[in-house]
């Protein structure tokens, strides 16, 4: 310890072997020592598996094996030719999310049965979209992305449109799809309609007024 | 010790019998201050030499009082934001605390960036130190991995927010974008898991691998000694760099404690102070808004560690930017890492490198240019400016009905958003103070109608008459002497016919643009 700070050219210099030493590293000793390594390794091995199986366990499951159809309310909260934002408890959350465990929606009603719902991500990075229904716009604070209220893209950095769940409506009630954070890999409609939409396609922005 | 001199004095003489005592059984305390007291060149006892010790007290700093920290804090995505606002405002000096944690990690990533700035500037990554960078290079990546889970640790919707960048950013990996956004996430959604994960990082794995890595960084600057000043002409080699700095360190050296620690020490108490002070007058960190997703008026930020980032993302083009983001990372590591491998000899003094301080400059400025854009974001359209920032009343004097209606139509389709009047609005569109010099009545309603070059279309939120009030209005922004903005072709499209003169008749019309 106390040559710790000696030069390294001043501590080399293997000293020659004799016959002796040679042969003693060939000893049964020298030989159970590396079968204990090998034994170790192997348990090493064993031991890796349910680490690295906890580990890797949240990304086990398919995207479209999680989430479920959640209520967004009756459909009198949604008015035709408005767009609305609705509130939901992720059927993914679990005991202490608290506050995270809820999401938001934005619920486009164009027809009496005929809904759109997007999700609040932009879908250039993550953050909450609001919409603007003077301007019929939704835009984006982080980095201005801006779509149109069909949730296509108009300007900004995002490379398709807004996200958008699967609904179903019965009776009254207004049901949608939710399930993963949507991201680019992790979409709103899990295994849904918009699947062939999937990932990093770059969608012109629609410079046409739209209908 | 030995024994030839016994102090007279009693205490003395029982403090060394005990030194004694104890050094015989832990046979630590002669090594260190050997170790401490190791030759050191002469010319390298400066104040440029003081970042890699202010940084390691800042780690200290940041490890005690994060263990305070841990002392309070629950780690549960349910109770953490209630927790943080318990600390500030129910525990006794938590506030200074979590001030100091806060601005004590915003230092330690300034101080870790101007120590490495300073080791490449003065080439000491060179021959026998390469290893000491390429751990220092793990070292600053560690840092500002502490930085943004630190970030995440104060759960509020900056967290919740950044965490969705996060995992944005994950989702761009080809083939493997959804195990990796699940891994982040530790689930399908930010919640329990996920906070509860980052903690696990932020507390123990990172700070872990980090004290050990500090530990070997400041092993290796022991063993090869701290880099001799570099003098112009004076070569690395490695058949002479050894032995050449082992003269300047045992000739002409000085012992590094005390002659040379002594400005350390002096740093390390400013900076010490300057993390207090900071924490005193500015105080901590949020927690900001409550980290709940359904509160969507909301502005996300990052911490300033990764503000060029945020900036840098608001600017590439759409097409650019997964590619961007998958490779350009990974290129800008690997390059540091191979740095002293590709020149580990030659000139260290920087008049003798003009590519690497040029290399450098482009950098600091590149990285300072984004910083400092992503401190006032003029990408991000001004959420309430439509309602916010009134019309200036100048623009609104000896103006038509019309036109005083185009005004209203402005601020009611929130172009204000984006367009800025006499200073005040967005910046993500032209200002519009000056467009009726800049553009023809026909442009404008093009513009507005149709959109493009990244202003959305309006045609579908506007009806003739707001559009034809707003144009209007437009049409008399002119700033200073100018006049109105002219269509050149206009004329000729105008002109009948009959009214042509002769020798247009003869040659074809030009084409309007």
């Amino acid at each position: 310890m106390s040559e710790h700070l000696e030069h390294p050219e001043a501590m080399d210099s293997a000293p020659v072997k004799t016959p002796e030493q040679k042969a003693a590293e060939h000893s049964r000793r020298t030989f159970l020592f590396k079968l204990s390594v090998a034994l170790n390794a192997a348990v090493g091995a064993v031991l890796a598996v349910p680490v690295v199986g906890y580990l890797l366990g949240p990304t086990m499951k398919k995207s479209s094996d999680v989430g479920g159809w959640v209520s967004l309310g009756t459909l009198d909260g949604f008015p035709v030719g408005e767009t609305r934002l609705a509130e939901f408890v992720s059927p993914t959350a679990r005991i202490g999310d608290g506050e995270t465990a809820k999401t938001a929606c934005w619920v486009r009603r164009i027809a009496q049965q005929q809904f759109q719902v997007f999700a609040i991500n932009c879908a250039h990075l993550n953050c909450p979209v609001r919409w603007f229904p003077e301007s019929h716009l939704f835009m984006c604070p982080c980095h201005g992305g801006a779509y149109y209220q069909d949730g296509s893209r108009a300007s900004g950095p995002p490379e398709r449109g807004l996200f958008e769940y699967r609904y179903q409506v019965s009776g009254n009630t207004l049901s949608i799809h939710a399930g993963d954070m949507p991201t680019l890999s992790t979409q709103a409609s899990c295994g849904g309609a918009d699947r062939e939409k999937k990932l990093v396609q770059i969608q012109s922005a629609d410079t046409r007024s739209e209908a | 010790m030995s024994d030839d001199k016994k102090p007279s004095n009693p205490l003395v003489r029982a403090s060394v019998g005990v030194y004694d005592w104890l050094e015989k059984r832990l046979g630590l305390f002669g090594p260190t201050i050997k170790a401490a007291m190791h030759p050191t060149p002469e010319n390298n006892a400066s104040w440029m030499y003081v970042f890699g010790s202010a940084a390691t007290v800042l780690l200290v700093l940041q490890v005690v009082t994060g263990i305070l920290l841990a002392l309070v804090y629950s780690p549960s995505a349910n109770e953490a934001w209630g927790n943080l606002n318990f600390i500030n405002h129910n525990i006794a000096l938590g506030w200074f605390l979590r001030a100091m944690h806060g601005w004590g990690s915003d230092f330690m990533v300034a101080i870790v960036i101007i120590h490495m700035v300073q080791v490449f500037l003065f080439g000491s990554y060179k021959f026998p130190r390469e290893f000491t960078w390429i751990l220092g290079v793990g070292l600053l990546l560690l840092t500002l991995g502490m930085a943004f889970t630190g970030q995440v640790m104060r759960f509020d919707q900056d967290a919740y927010w950044g965490l969705g960048i996060g995992a944005s950013i994950m989702s761009r990996v080809p083939f493997v974008g959804a195990p990796l956004v699940h891994l982040l996430l530790g689930g399908p959604i930010i919640g329990a898991a996920t906070l509860s994960r980052f903690f696990a990082l932020h507390v123990f794995v990172i700070p872990g691998i980090l004290l050990g890595a500090a530990g070997l960084h400041i092993w290796m600057t022991l063993f090869h000694g701290v880099s001799d000043w570099p003098m112009p002409g004076r070569i690395v080699t490695k058949s002479t760099y050894q032995k050449e700095y082992h003269e300047l360190a045992e000739k002409s050296g000085i012992p590094f404690v005390p002659d040379a620690a002594w400005k350390d020490a002096v740093f390390a108490a400013v900076i010490l102070l300057a993390v207090m002070a900071c924490a005193y007058f500015f105080g901590p960190f949020g927690p900001g808004g409550q980290p709940d997703p359904t509160i969507i008026q909301t502005a996300p930020k990052p911490d300033p560690p990764f503000l060029w980032l945020y900036a840098l993302l608001a600017f590439l083009p759409p097409s650019m930017e997964t590619p961007f983001l998958l490779i350009v990372p990974a290129v800008a590591i690997i390059a540091m890492l191979a740095l002293p491998l590709v020149s580990p000899e030659g000139e260290r003094h920087w008049s003798r490198r003009p590519v690497a301080v040029l290399m450098l400059l482009v950098i600091a400025v590149a990285l300072g240019a984004f910083q400092k854009l992503g401190m006032y974001t003029p990408w991000s359209p001004v959420m309430d400016a439509w309602s916010g920032d009134a019309v200036p009343v100048k623009y609104l004097h000896d103006r038509t009905p019309l036109e005083r209606q185009g005004a209203l139509v402005l601020q009611q389709k929130q172009c204000r958003n984006c367009h800025s009047l006499d200073g005040t609005g967005g910046l993500r569109g032209p200002a519009l103070d000056g467009i009726a010099s800049r553009m023809t009545e026909d442009q404008m309603i093009r513009q507005v109608l149709q959109g493009g070059g990244n202003m959305p279309a309006y045609g579908n939120a506007l009806n003739p008459a707001e559009t034809k009030a707003l144009v209007a209005f437009l049409m008399t922004l002119r700033e200073g002497n100018h006049g109105p903005a002219i269509n050149a072709s206009r004329k000729l499209t105008d002109t009948s016919e009959l009214q042509r003169p002769q020798w247009l008749n003869s040659k074809p019309l030009p084409e309007t643009p």
